[in-house]
């Protein structure tokens, strides 16, 4: 079993200013591809835009993952329901 | 202006993002800086740097020199009366901190009212709904068209003789809506109020006569006009400063501090420095004197000019595209060089994302205008907005990744 951890992965969690419910999390520059190819394997592709931005669920939530290294996730009501949700995709 | 020459100034535009070239279209947040303005607070620290004011030795004294020499440039740039009406901040919203408080403490209470438009900044909402919870003045709101425009009628129809004092953008950090400062001012000086024009988005980017305006307040920040982030200013009519009490208390801003048996007699030095206690950002205010000199050598005209042109391509190659809703009046004469959108399916959070993987960094939120995103029935939006090194070449490239995501 891998001792890996989430805070391996993610440099920042950010609550969005605006009333929508949007989080975004930013992985590490240097983990960033590592967790695009987890959460690729793990998630279901919806759709590609223009090949750099991809539409996933996983587990009935809908969420966008960007190349540069950031997913942008709606809905979570609690940081720990969103971590939960991160370690499932990346560990 | 020749935009090429200009862009070899900014030593960042020749950065790559994501593989891309920079476009950098989040200019209402904050403006890029030239090599001059760098230059300009590199030379202070390498061969200048000293405390201010009431020191014998050399740095000190050159350091003093370069601080006031910019208060004079900053002065003229605006056409102050006197260097002595320009007080140096942190930036537009301490500047609009340090009247509140220091009006709203002593000149303005129970009874009085204070009249702000909806479509502001929530810096210049914020600290008047504070000292209003202290002094006990009722503030008011006027009242903002869908199109977001001022609703000039209901501005007028609200300032009475109970209003102390009006607070008004000069341009909407949102829309680029630009206000009519003049004539409200004259409206509010016929009932004895006072005017606050917050400048922040107009000072960077138009020519601003605060005699010819006869505003009585003037807050704006360097960071957004090409100077250093933590410096802004407040211009203030001389005799209005003159009367007001210091906002924050410390060195540089006393005549004398005695004590006699326990009590305590305090004296406040004259204009400008009564509002500037404590050292202040010597480098911040050399570097933003350095910007303003840059901005001259443009033209203030020439800047507001190459702008509009901008917003008016944009705009006229963006309004009937079927993925983009965009926000804001249509006729151009009334706005500058921002432009708020949606795109179709995206979050504004989403929309910023997705240009940020092409390199275009636009800003997505309420841009801290929360009430006037409430007229737009909006929970968000994505704002684009121009400054002296954006080209048209750049819109081209927004639009053309447009199409690419719909496609």
């Amino acid at each position: 079993m891998s001792s890996a951890t989430v805070t391996d992965y993610v440099s920042r969690i950010e609550g969005t200013c605006g009333a929508e419910s949007d989080v975004i999390v930013n992985f590490k520059y240097d983990k960033k591809d590592e967790a695009i190819a987890q959460i690729m394997k793990k998630a279901q592709l919806k759709n590609t835009l223009a090949g750099i931005i991809f539409e996933l669920t996983f587990e009935d939530r809908s969420f966008r993952l960007y190349t540069s290294g950031k997913a942008i996730f709606r809905g979570f009501t609690t940081k720990t329901e969103l971590m939960d949700f991160l370690a499932k995709l990346l560990l | 202006m020749d935009i090429q020459t200009i862009r070899q100034d900014f030593p960042i535009l020749k950065r790559q993002i994501n593989g891309n070239p920079l476009i950098y279209f989040d200019n209402a947040a904050t403006s890029q800086k030239p090599r001059q303005v760098i230059d300009a607070i590199t030379d202070y620290y390498t061969n200048h740097n000293g405390n201010i004011h009431r020191a014998i030795h050399t740095l000190s004294s050159e350091a003093t020199d370069l601080f006031e020499q910019a208060r004079e440039r900053i002065s003229k740039f605006i056409n102050a009366n006197t260097p002595n009406e320009i007080i140096f901040t942190r930036g537009t919203t301490e500047a609009i901190n340090l009247v509140a408080y220091s009006l709203g403490c002593n000149h303005i209470g129970g009874g009085d009212e204070i009249l702000i438009s909806r479509m502001e900044h929530h810096s210049n909402i914020v600290p008047w709904e504070i000292i209003s919870k202290c002094s006990g003045f009722t503030i008011k709101y006027a009242q903002v068209h869908k199109d977001g425009t001022l609703d000039y009628q209901d501005f007028e129809n609200q300032i009475t003789k109970k209003t102390k004092i009006c607070c008004l953008s000069q341009v909407s950090n949102v829309t680029g809506v630009i206000n009519d400062i003049k004539r409200l001012t004259k409206v509010a000086h016929d009932h004895d109020a006072l005017m606050l024009v917050d400048g922040a988005q107009s000072v960077p980017h138009m020519s601003v006569d605060v005699q010819d305006l006869d505003a009585d307040f003037l807050a704006f920040s360097g960071h957004k006009m090409l100077g250093p982030t933590g410096i802004g200013v407040l211009y203030g009519k001389k005799a209005i400063l003159q009367k007001m009490a210091p906002f924050q208390g410390g060195g540089n801003m006393i005549k004398d501090v005695t004590l006699n048996n326990d009590k305590c007699n305090i004296s406040w030095t004259e204009l400008p420095w009564k509002f500037e206690a404590g050292t202040p950002d010597i480098a911040g205010v050399i570097g933003l004197g350095a910007a303003v000199d840059y901005l001259q050598n443009l033209g203030m005209d020439n800047v507001f000019n190459h702008e509009k042109e901008l917003t008016k391509y944009a705009i006229e190659h963006l309004k009937d595209h079927k993925n983009i809703t965009l926000y804001g009046p249509t006729d151009l004469s009334q706005r500058c060089g921002i432009i708020p959108f949606s795109l179709n399916g995206f979050s504004s959070h989403e929309t910023a994302a997705i240009f940020n993987e092409y390199g275009i960094a636009i800003r997505s939120g309420y841009h801290c205008a929360q009430p006037l995103h409430q007229i737009f029935n909006l929970p968000s939006s994505a704002r684009a907005s121009f400054y002296v090194y954006n080209t048209q070449a750049e819109i081209d490239r927004f639009i053309e990744i447009l199409e690419d995501l719909h496609q």
